[in-house]
This record gives C-alpha cells, structure tokens and sequence, in this order.
C-alpha cells in the first residue's frame, strides 16, 4: 500500500502576513487586492476573521459588514512564494516525489522512506512550525484523494490519518463540497437527485452517476470510493500546459472598441511571448469578457494555422469580440487564452488562407524582442499602439514597436519589426 | 513587542557556511562574538524568519537572524 501525504499551510498568505508583522496577529486580519485597482476582494484571513465569517474570494465590503475591525493587508507575492520555496525544501527532504498544488499545498509520496509516515507527517508539521513559524495541516493516507481529505479533516496545525477501513466512519458522512474536484456545481447538481454527502455518493451506482455527470462523475464516484491511482508527480516535473491565457480587470471601465483593441494587443503579447517561452504554438483562440454587471462571456474559435504570434492571436480575439460583443454595458474585464497547443516543432498545418511566410517573418522578430527584454527588462521595448485613419486593418498598420534609448526614455525612431511598413502620419 | 533593530556584521564565509565574528551597532560600539551555540532556521519574534545564530558575547546569550535574501542582519530589540 502507498503512504501519501497531503500538506496544506494553513491560512497561508494571512499566516506569513502575521509572521512577518506579528502586531495583526492580535486581531481579525485580511489579505485583500487593491481596491484601487478593483481587485478589492479577500484573498485570505487569519483564523479569529474566519471565526467571524470572513470568506475568501467576497468583497472587501461585504467582509467589512460582517467584521467592521477587519485589519486589511495588501498582498506580498513575493513573499508567499519565498516562503513556499522553503516549506517546500523541507519536504524534499524526505522524498523526491513533492507535487505541488498551488502555492500552499503539496503531495508527498514517501512510501519509499523508511520511517513511518505518521512520524514523517508529525515531523513535518513541527519542523515547519519551529524553523518557518508557519502551520501545516498533513493528512497521512494510501492516496492523494485521502491524503488531501486527510489535510482538510482536522485544522490548524494537526496530523490526520485516514486508513481504508476509515472510509465509512470518517469519509462518507462528510458534505460533498469536501471531496476533491468537487465544485459547488457539481453539488447542486446532485443536490438535486438527494447525494448530499459522500457516502451517498458511493452508494449509488457508478453509471447512474456516469449518466449524469458524464466521465468525471466515474473519477468523483471512484474518488468517494476511496479510489484513487494517480500518482505524485517527481519534484521539479511539471503538467503537460494545457493552455496558456492572461486576464485583466481594468483600473477604469471600458467604453468603446478602441480601449478593447488596445487591452486585447497587451493581453495577446503576453500570451505570445509566455508561448514562445514554453515552445508552444496555439490552434484556438479563447476570448473571456466581463461586464460591469459581472456577467461574462467565453467564446473561442480555431485558427488557420498554428501560431506563437501577437498580431494572429490579438486579429483572432478581435474578430470574435466583434461577432460576439454588443456593448450592452461597459467593459471590467477581459481574458486572452491560447487554447489547443501543441509543441513546436511537432508537425503543423500549413493553410493556403494566410501568408506563411509573413507569419514566420513577425515570429523572427517577436523572438528577437523577447531576447532583449530578457536581456534588459519588459520594458525595453514595448508596444505603441495607434489608430490608422482610413483603415480599421487593425494590427497590420496600426501597431508598433518603440525601443528605449540608453536614458531609459523611449526613442523617437520606433524600430520596425521584419516585414513591416512604416505608417504615414 | 519587538522590533527589528539592524545591525552591521563581520561575517567569515567558508565551505558554503556563513559565520559571524563581530558585530557593530549603530551608535558605533562594536563587539566581537565569542561563541556560537546553536544555528537554525527559526522565526524572530520581531518578525520574519531567518538562519538564527545564538551567539555568546561577554557571557551573554545573544540570537542573531540572518535572512539569505534580503542579506541583512538583525537582532529583537526592544520597543
């Protein structure tokens, strides 16, 4: 039988907020976005806030109402991700099977260690507390599905073994909102035929669920089964990319095309450039647009031909926020994603529809951009966006490439990607 | 509550390991550190957490932190 651990850190950015200002641990504390830049929402809360209702992921008033005294903080990324690097080191002591789930959670496997993995998980939790002054919450089990119920059964700071005979005592009495991969959407859904729990999911059988969830219903029934095979991934290994997309809710609402045009370019160079970093290219595009009602659309269609280019992905989500946007209220958000990707240098098709060698052209170039701002910043050579009279030909004439000087101001000259005409002002 | 209070270090770094020998205050004084008991990593009760040196000076038990990014040197002074 495998011994798999689930660590999760509790309250996690909250915690390390605490550990490094030890005066908000005092009373109920939030870490929260910037309201200024309309992320004002909760990202996480200490445990006294979390006593008084705070919820992760509401706004920041709708926390204040319920906890008038709630101390915000903003959020230190670089932080969290310092201190997850350490917490992390310590588990790769112990194997090298580490997956990690975000940047709080992990899956160990040590059924290859020697030492009881109760002691490993006892271990752990105190050397994290002792060395880092963070908490963990280990859940010992025979997978990762039991391991992660396990961390989630008892918090902060605790050790909680789940053996196979454990199932109907301590599992299947659980609310469905409990067992991984299962969303509140998925709960209503059987909320409906009467599985609240998860053993009433495992009752049923398998194909009924199949039936009504389609083939992940199998995995959730498996799952509250107490079956599970996957494997913990080796330390370092990373998931197949299965897309790639950058998304962006604006300081100030947008009103008209033009605004869309110019967030979508920004959006469509990020995605491009994290593409060609990955040696990807795209078959789809996949646009998300939000509303300042917060209704949102997601629409994507399928490209000619396989791309790692600016302009191709910026045209193709322009294109489809055209057919499918109609202005019925401001913009607050847009998304950008590279959907259907495939490697590089795997055998693509070619299309008669669009000029390859153009393409190939703005591919050169691109590259040769993200070379000089990994030399010397994102900002050495940034996009200039601007409107072509007479031509609503979007990219092609309207985008350009402006370098900086050795001042660090931006130069009057733009430099010109390969392939490109120079516009007529 | 504490603080952190900064300080200046004299630090002798051999095979990959970091060791203090002297420290200097920031009205000037300055003392060499006799021993080194214990290292660890460890939270500071000012704040953060770093290498904790716990350091011997004049017969008095002293925790020196070092934090590796930040490449600074701090003790928990009082308030």
């Amino acid at each position: 039988m495998r011994a798999i651990l689930h660590s999760d850190l509790n309250c996690f950015f909250a915690s390390v907020e605490e550990l490094y200002h030890p005066e908000l641990a005092r009373g109920p504390m939030a870490v929260c976005g910037d309201p200024d830049q309309r992320h004002g929402i909760i990202l996480a809360k200490n445990e006294q806030a979390k006593g008084l209702g705070v919820k992760t992921g509401e706004a920041i008033w709708q926390a204040r109402q319920k906890c008038p005294d709630l101390t915000l903080q903003p959020a230190h990324g670089y932080l969290y991700v310092r201190c997850s690097d350490l917490v992390r080191s310590i588990y790769e002591e112990y194997t090298d099977l580490v997956e990690p789930y975000g940047l709080d959670e992990c899956w160990l496997d040590v059924s290859a260690n020697l030492q009881p993995p109760v002691r490993i998980a006892e271990e752990i939790r105190r050397r994290v507390r002792e060395e880092l002054g963070l908490t963990v919450s280990v859940g010992v089990s025979y997978n990762k599905v039991m391991a992660k119920l396990g961390s989630d059964y008892k918090k902060p700071d605790a050790v909680t073994i789940i053996k196979p005979q454990d199932l109907g005592t301590m599992i299947w009495p659980l609310p469905l909102s409990a067992l991984f991969y299962c969303g509140p959407r998925t709960a209503r859904k059987l909320a409906r035929i009467n599985i609240r729990t998860i053993g009433e999911l495992a009752q049923c059988e398998a194909g009924y669920i199949q039936k009504i969830l389609g083939k992940n219903g199998l995995s959730l029934w498996n799952f509250a089964n107490g079956v599970d095979s996957s494997e913990v991934r080796p330390a370092g290994e990373q998931e197949d990319i299965k897309s790639v997309g950058n998304s962006t809710t604006l300081p100030s609402d947008l009103h008209n095309r033009e605004e869309v045009k110019r967030t979508f370019l920004r959006l469509a160079d990020k995605v491009a450039s994290r593409l060609r970093k990955a040696k990807m290219v795209c078959r789809g595009v996949q646009i998300y647009v939000r509303d300042t009602e917060l209704l949102s659309i997601e629409r994507q269609s399928k490209l000619y031909m396989s791309t790692c280019v600016t302009r191709t992905l910026y045209e193709q989500a322009m294109q489809l926020f055209d057919q499918h946007y109609f202005w019925q209220r401001p913009i607050r958000s847009l998304g950008l994603r590279a959907i259907d990707l495939i490697e590089e240098n795997q055998d693509r098709q070619l299309s008669f529809l669009t000029d390859f060698k153009e393409e190939e052209r703005w591919r050169e170039a691109e590259t040769a951009i993200d070379k000089v701002r990994e030399r010397h910043g994102n900002e050495a050579v940034t996009r200039d966006f601007r409107y072509c009279r007479g031509s609503d030909n979007h990219a092609v004439a309207s985008e350009l490439y402006r370098s900086k000087d050795k001042t660090g101001r931006l130069a009057d000259q733009h430099v010109l990607p390969l392939g490109f005409q120079a516009l007529n002002e | 509550m504490l603080r952190r209070v900064y300080i200046d270090v004299l630090a002798q770094f051999h095979a990959g390991r970091v060791r203090p020998v002297s420290l200097t205050l920031a009205d000037g004084r300055r003392y060499v550190i006799d021993r080194i008991t214990d290292v660890r990593r460890a939270p500071a009760k000012s704040g953060g957490a770093g290498l904790r040196y716990t350091c011997v000076i004049l017969e008095r038990q002293v925790a020196l932190y070092f934090d590796e990014w930040e490449n600074v040197w701090w003790y928990d002074g009082r308030k």
